[in-house]
Parts: structure tokens; sequence; C-alpha cells
């Protein structure tokens, strides 16, 4: 009776685990795109820009609310966000790196998106009713996010030479940072192994033909280069996000509580 | 990127329960379908439109100011093509 007591509450454990990790990638790029907010190219992909951000905070918020009805203990969705310091963060590398130059964004976007179409088609089938929801409804998001990403990749790619250069710098930059997305440790496999948590690494090989064809229609070359950046799921970070939460949660700790 | 490479588009989006589209306001894009995706996150952020359509504004063939006078003045003195200034006969009752 104990064992399973105790193998439940690990289970569990385990789901909230994953659960925050989702929320913390959706959250980390999310107040990135919104670091774009007023200082976009023009006034209409500024505000396209804003509202990318603002479905991956969205997103971000089902994410952390779940995890705080999962644990109990009165936590709040603001909990996760604000009171948790960087070691506590698991969001991929990926997403905190700084916004770089337009074509960054963009690239960044593109690796992102394709492969949040992959990995939310695959979460809708989790066996957590909540999971597939959040999954619904980021699937459609996602879709027209790529559609975006894809056109601006060719739109940069087979620009001027200066775009086309911006562009490819940036994904030499990023494909390091690929690697990781596709891995997972023995919290996810139980999870997968349970039918709750989505396996990336099978559809790794969909990404790369997917990216691969966006790149070569853009003029644009995927990197053969093999270095690559992990550690994003254990809480070991890039300087970056450090920075970004201490902007992201300032307020919220100088002022506790604070209502407006 | 600057403004000077775009081209000015008119949106006009259906609202869902509206029977024709109207017109929301003026963006800039590169292309029509860029047109389409920025109508899209400047003018149905609320739910606004169920359909929208976008149109070069240079596309648009638009009266002239100077045009008025010989546009529109001749039909003010011609109340009997409204239906209301016919009267209407008693045994007819409310149309």
């Amino acid at each position: 009776m104990s064992t399973s007591q105790s193998s439940d509450h690990d289970s569990k454990q385990d789901l909230i685990n994953y659960v925050l990790r989702l929320g913390d990638d959706a959250l980390i790029l999310g107040h990135r795109l919104s670091e774009w907010v007023s200082r976009g190219p023009f006034l209409e992909e500024d505000i396209a820009l804003g509202n990318v951000a603002l479905d991956y905070i969205g997103r971000s918020r089902m994410c952390y609310n779940y995890a705080a009805e999962l644990s109990g203990e009165g936590k709040t969705e603001d909990d996760f966000a604000y009171l948790r310091d960087e070691r506590q963060f698991q969001n991929f590398l990926i997403n905190e790196l700084p916004r770089g130059d337009f074509a960054y964004t963009i690239a960044r976007q593109l690796f992102v998106d394709v492969f949040n179409k992959h990995y939310l088609s695959a979460l809708l089938q989790s066996k957590d009713q909540t999971l597939a929801a959040i999954a619904a409804k980021g699937i459609k998001e996602t879709q027209y996010h790529l559609r975006r990403s894809r056109e601006w990749t060719l739109r940069l790619g087979d620009g001027t030479d200066e775009s086309h250069q911006r562009m490819q710098t940036a994904i030499d930059e990023l494909w390091g940072y690929t690697h990781e997305i596709f891995e997972h440790d023995d919290i996810e496999q139980r999870l997968i192994d349970a039918g709750i948590a989505v396996d990336a690494a099978a559809f790794q090989k969909q990404w790369l033909a997917d990216v691969s064809a966006i790149l070569a229609e853009a003029t644009l070359t995927v990197p053969d280069a093999e270095w690559a950046v992990r550690g994003g799921r254990e809480g070991y970070h890039t300087e970056h996000l450090s920075l970004l939460l201490t902007e992201m949660q300032f307020v919220y700790r100088a002022y506790p509580n604070a209502k407006w | 990127m600057s403004l000077e490479h775009l081209e000015l588009f008119e949106v006009f989006v259906r609202s869902a329960r509206g029977l024709d589209h109207k017109h929301a306001g003026s963006l800039h894009a590169a292309d029509h379908e860029q047109a389409l995706e920025y109508a899209r996150d400047c003018y149905t952020r609320r739910s606004e439109g169920v359909s929208i359509w976008v149109v070069k504004s240079r596309d648009i063939c638009a009266s002239q100011e100077d045009d008025s006078d010989s546009f529109f003045d001749p039909s003010d003195d011609k109340p009997y093509r409204h239906a209301t200034y016919f009267p209407l006969p008693k045994e007819v009752g409310n149309m």
C-alpha cells in the first residue's frame, strides 16, 4: 500500500514537472517575443509579433494553472512565473536566447514552429485530458505562427544580399540549440511510457525534412555543424535567462501582491 | 525594412453576424498574402471577423471631390426615387 502511494506521488510529481517544462518553454519564448513590442520593423509586424507573444504567454498560463491545480498547496500561476529562480526554470535553451535582429527572431520561430507543429499534434493524443486540450488550442495557433515564420524565411532568405546573410548567420548560430529539443530524461520517459508525454525523437527526422525544405526554398543552407548545447531541462541555462528573469520578475518581487 | 518597400492595402472584414464585408481600415504589407495576415492580426484580434478581403489601395478607383456637383447633386431634387415619396393606398395597410 505504501509503495503504491509513493509511486502515485512520484508520477504526479513527474506530471507537474513536465507541465512546468512546457509552461517554461512557452513563457520564456513569449517574453522574448514581447520584447519586440514597440521595436518591430513596422507597425503591422509589431502588432503581429505581439499577437504571437500573447499566444505563448497564454499557453504558459494554462500550463502553470494546471501545475498549480495538480500540486495543491494553494499555489498559483504567478508563483511559478515570478517566484522561481533560474535553476528552477526548465525551458529549452533556444527559447531564452536574446531576440537578436529580426532575422534571428524569425529563424528561431521557424525552428520552434515546425517543432511545435509535430509536438502538439502528438500531444493531442495524450492520455492526460488537460494536456490534450492545451495542445488542441496550441495547434491552431502554431499553424498560423508557422505560416508567418515560413513566409518571412522565404522573404528574407531569398531577399536582398543583406537579408540573406542575416538569415544564414542566424540559422548557423541557432543550429546547435536545436538538438536538445528532441531529447528527454527519465522523468519524461516515464510519462512517455504512460502515454502522457510526447517523444520528440520520433519526429526529429520529419522536423529536419520540413526545415530543410523551407530553407532550400529560401536559398539558405542547412548547417552541418556538429556542436550542440544542452542543459535547459536540467535547469542549466545560458547567461541570458537570469537577465530575462530579472526584468520579468522584478515588479512582482518588489511589490508582492500588488494589484492594479 | 522601411515603409517605402511596402504597399498600402484596404481591409474589409465580415463580422460573424454580418452579411457584407465592411471597410475596417488600411495597412502596409509587401504583398496580398502578407496583407491578409496583418489584417488578421490588426483587425480581427478581438474576434471581429469570420472573413477578410484585402485590396491594394491603388486598385481602388474613387470618385473625386471635384466631381461631387455632377455626380451627386442631380439626385437631390428627385425625391420620387425614394419609396417613401409615394402615399400608400389605405387598402395596402402597412408595408
